[in-house]
């Protein structure tokens, strides 16, 4: 199983993620709306100008900027 | 007495929708104390009784991660509502319940108002709500909002809630081995010293230490520095083990097991797919278009247009309607009163003060009703998406774009509220930079301005010089941004996470209330700041006036015209009504309308307006302003729809034949000085310079400084100055 950066991800693809590393606002933001570890996301699509990037989770779209995907560790579907 | 109900949940979970179901048109807007996020208000009158029902602002937590989560935090807790009525959208069920968890962590009577079912049933999600109200201990009533299906059980479930709410205690979650230990160790501790516990359940208090909440911590401070310190050590151990054992924090454990509950919940039951979830829905599909890299933006720009055509071709008519009776009250008030002071008053003062105000309230709805279209739907949230990195160059954030199209980036807002919708930002920085630059933004107010002189030197051209209007504002506020962010207010940028909610065909009684409801603020400030400002402006015209030598000398004048005539020719100038005048008589008709003329000019020059507006026409000059502008555009910064009404009065003062009744824009064709070049320098003006005074004390009020005030005043006057003389002089040697 391989384990990348939720940046890394490509449009379709999905996973599960292992970790949040965020703290502080943007942590508790990141949290908030649903980004704990053992959550599945799908990759929906990417600004025009490729970012931020649009996922799916727990049902419904969430958008979050590159360098916030940095910090989500996420194990990639085979 | 009625009974207290707050409604709160996620926003985009129909939370608004079911407010106005509940309340219809017995709402009003207003306050929460001390700060400006709006509370909305409203009585839901039944049979069993009446209730006052308050709409919390919409939140995904009550963390303190946002000024509307601390507002909704300290509601629940200071007015202690009898009932909650937590709306919960059945289709996205897991992250709403986030919310809900969190109230029932508080102790909080809540009563889920499970929403949206056919939405959820469309997606093929079935909620069975008695299992789900088994299991979290509270009541959970089905609706759909859009339809008031559901309201009959609510108000039921409401009723009888609302008679025992002793019953309610904070709901116990375990959130680990390490964390319910702390807690165990906190709650005596807590309960000994009586430390917050008048407000506050004393686990939850244990629980916002653990999670370092700004809010409670400093309370705490307050409320027993002792205890403080000794819980604030406790939750520094805790974070410590965490950190060394899970390599994560409290913050970070307490919400994975929030989650980690109501995937239990929900696992028991709870919710059932009958079809694929992965397929693709319907707002998927529509995302695939009007978000699409090339089409997406290009369709962006075609909504923008549509909007303005939108506006401008549904709004002519009853804008005509509207000066129409403005114009037939300033007709009659002109025959029924004698000439003098009180006239002059009335009819320059206030019926043509309020006149152009109201002339545009058509227009304004119009422009409202577009918005709120592209609000509701949900297409906002994607053009925060699609420009969040232009935005995020110039050192704002996609957020920064409702602030932005509320002032009027799509223009007609206000930069009131536009002011005031900053505060979703949540870095002080960003929010600052964005509360200076949105006043750049063409407001709903500024649009009489640019109405009245598109009308008079580009009528051919309407719908492209308001959009190269609008091209210039955002320009111009974005360059500025990034100049303040570089300079004055250095500093990283915040999390953007926001939710893209599924695509909707808004609700008309939705559409119509939101557009009302900010039509009548526009309409509150010009029946009151402008109507006041009016007459104000009226008496700067009006006195001093000119002394009793320039009054004689005018008197000598015009009896040197009529001394000459003979007595048939003064008879038929003094009866003369419809009937034709004889050439002599004309003659001296028009002689003694000229001096009249040359007579109000110098009293208004002679006036205290006139004399501020011609200290300032020799700088003004250079960007092609004559004092008549200059009077305009102080009286602007009061309100920016003023300029009209005062370049209306100005103009208006000067004209002595009432039958003549030149439109403004007609007027402004035939004065000398004025021409294309003068009108681009003037609008250039207007998008830059100072926001008008309400604008002004919100900024203070935001930044907390009057500081930002001042500087927001001075410095956008001097940039507007600079565009305007560089627009005047260059235009002036291009044509």
């Amino acid at each position: 199983m391989r384990q990348i950066n939720l940046r890394q991800m490509k449009k379709n693809q999905g996973g599960v993620i292992v970790s949040v590393k965020a703290e502080g606002a943007m942590g508790r933001r990141l949290r908030d709306m649903g980004l704990v570890p053992g959550k599945q996301v799908k990759i929906q699509g990417r600004a025009p100008l490729y970012d931020p990037v649009s996922l799916r989770i727990m049902g419904f779209t969430l958008t979050l900027r590159n360098n916030e995907a940095d910090h989500i560790l996420v194990e990639v579907d085979a | 007495m009625s009974t207290a109900i707050a409604l709160a949940g996620n926003p985009n979970s129909g939370k608004t929708t079911l407010f106005n179901t509940l309340t219809g048109a017995r709402q009003h807007v207003g306050n929460y104390p001390g700060v400006t996020v709006e509370k909305k208000q409203g009585s839901w009158v039944t049979g069993s009784g009446s209730f006052e029902v308050v709409d919390l602002p919409g939140t995904y937590s009550l963390t303190a991660y946002s000024l509307e989560e601390v507002v909704a935090r300290d509601f629940l807790v200071n007015e202690k509502p009898a009932v909650i009525v937590n709306i919960v959208d059945a289709s996205n069920l897991e992250r709403n319940l986030y919310l809900s968890l969190q109230f029932m962590e508080m102790g909080m009577p809540v009563c889920i108002a499970l929403n949206m079912i056919d939405v959820a049933k469309k997606r093929g999600i079935e909620v069975d709500g008695e299992q789900l109200s088994d299991l979290l201990g509270v009541p959970v009533v089905p609706t759909i909002a859009r339809t008031g299906k559901g309201k009959e059980q609510l108000l039921e479930t409401v009723v009888a809630q609302a008679g025992d709410r002793a019953d309610f205690i904070p709901l116990k979650i375990s959130y680990g081995r390490d964390i319910d230990a702390a807690l165990d160790d906190m709650v005596p501790i807590i309960e000994d010293a009586a430390f917050l516990t008048q407000t506050y359940p004393a686990r939850w208090v244990a629980l916002k230490y653990l999670e370092n909440d700004s809010q409670i911590v400093e309370m705490g401070a307050l409320a027993d520095k002792d205890v403080a310190s000794r819980l604030a050590a406790m939750a520094k151990k805790v974070a410590a083990h965490v950190a060394a054992t899970m390599d994560s924090h409290p913050e970070g454990v307490i919400a994975d097991q929030r989650y980690g509950f109501i995937n239990a919940v929900l696992k028991q039951n709870v919710i059932g797919y009958t079809h694929d979830q992965n397929r693709l829905r319907q707002s998927d599909k529509i995302d695939k278009v009007l978000t699409h890299r090339l089409a997406g933006p290009v369709i962006m720009i075609g909504v923008l247009l549509a909007l303005y055509q939108f506006t401008f071709t549904y709004s002519t008519l009853p804008v005509e309607w509207v000066e129409d009776i403005f114009g037939w009250l300033g007709g009659m008030a002109d025959a029924a009163l004698p000439d003098g002071h009180l006239k002059s008053l009335i009819i320059s003062g206030i019926i043509d003060g309020v006149g152009g105000v109201m002339g545009f309230v058509p227009l304004i709805m119009f422009m409202f009703l577009g918005i709120s279209f592209v609000e509701d739907s949900g297409y906002l949230a994607r053009m925060a998406f699609m420009l969040d990195r232009v935005f995020r160059m110039f050192g704002l954030h996609g957020s920064s774009v409702m602030a932005f199209i509320v002032s009027g980036g799509i223009a007609g807002g206000c930069a009131v509220p536009g002011v005031m919708a900053a505060r979703t930002l949540k870095s002080p920085k960003e929010r600052l930079a964005t509360l200076l630059t949105v006043p750049f933004m063409n407001c709903g107010a500024k649009l009489p301005v640019y109405a009245l002189l598109v009308a008079a030197f580009f009528a051919e051209n309407q719908a492209q010089v308001m959009l190269m209007l609008t091209l210039v504002s955002w320009i111009g506020a974005l360059l500025v941004a990034k100049l303040l962010r570089s300079t004055v207010i250095r500093g990283e940028s915040t999390p953007f996470v926001m939710e893209l909610p599924p695509y909707r065909v808004p609700t008309l009684k939705g559409l119509v209330i939101h557009t009302w409801e900010r039509t009548w603020q526009y309409m509150k400030k010009a029946g009151t700041v402008i109507l006041g400002i009016s007459i104000l402006l009226w008496a700067m015209m009006t006195f001093p006036g000119l002394d009793q030598a320039r009054l004689a000398q005018f008197d000598a004048r015009r009896a040197a015209v009529t001394q000459d005539l003979g007595p048939a020719v003064v008879a038929e100038l003094e009866n003369s009504g419809e009937t034709a005048l004889s050439s002599s008589a004309m003659a001296a008709r028009q002689a003694l309308v000229a001096i009249d003329g040359q007579a109000a000019q110098a009293g208004l020059k002679q006036s205290i307006a006139g004399r501020i507006g011609m200290a300032l026409e020799g700088v003004s000059q250079l960007a092609g302003f004559d004092w008549r502008t200059n009077i305009a555009l102080v009286g602007g910064f009061a309100a920016k729809e003023v300029v009209v009404s005062t370049l209306g009065t100005a103009y208006s003062l000067g004209e002595v034949d009432p039958e003549e009744n030149n439109s403004l824009a007609q007027q402004l064709q035939s004065e000398p000085g004025w021409g294309p070049v003068t009108a681009l320098s003037l609008m250039v003006f207007t998008i830059f310079y100072a926001p008008c005074f309400v604008t002004v004390v919100c900024i203070a009020r935001e930044t907390g400084s009057w500081k930002w005030a001042a500087f927001s005043v001075g410095f956008n006057t001097a940039l507007a100055f600079g565009l305007s003389v560089l627009v005047y002089q260059i235009g002036a040697l291009i044509l």
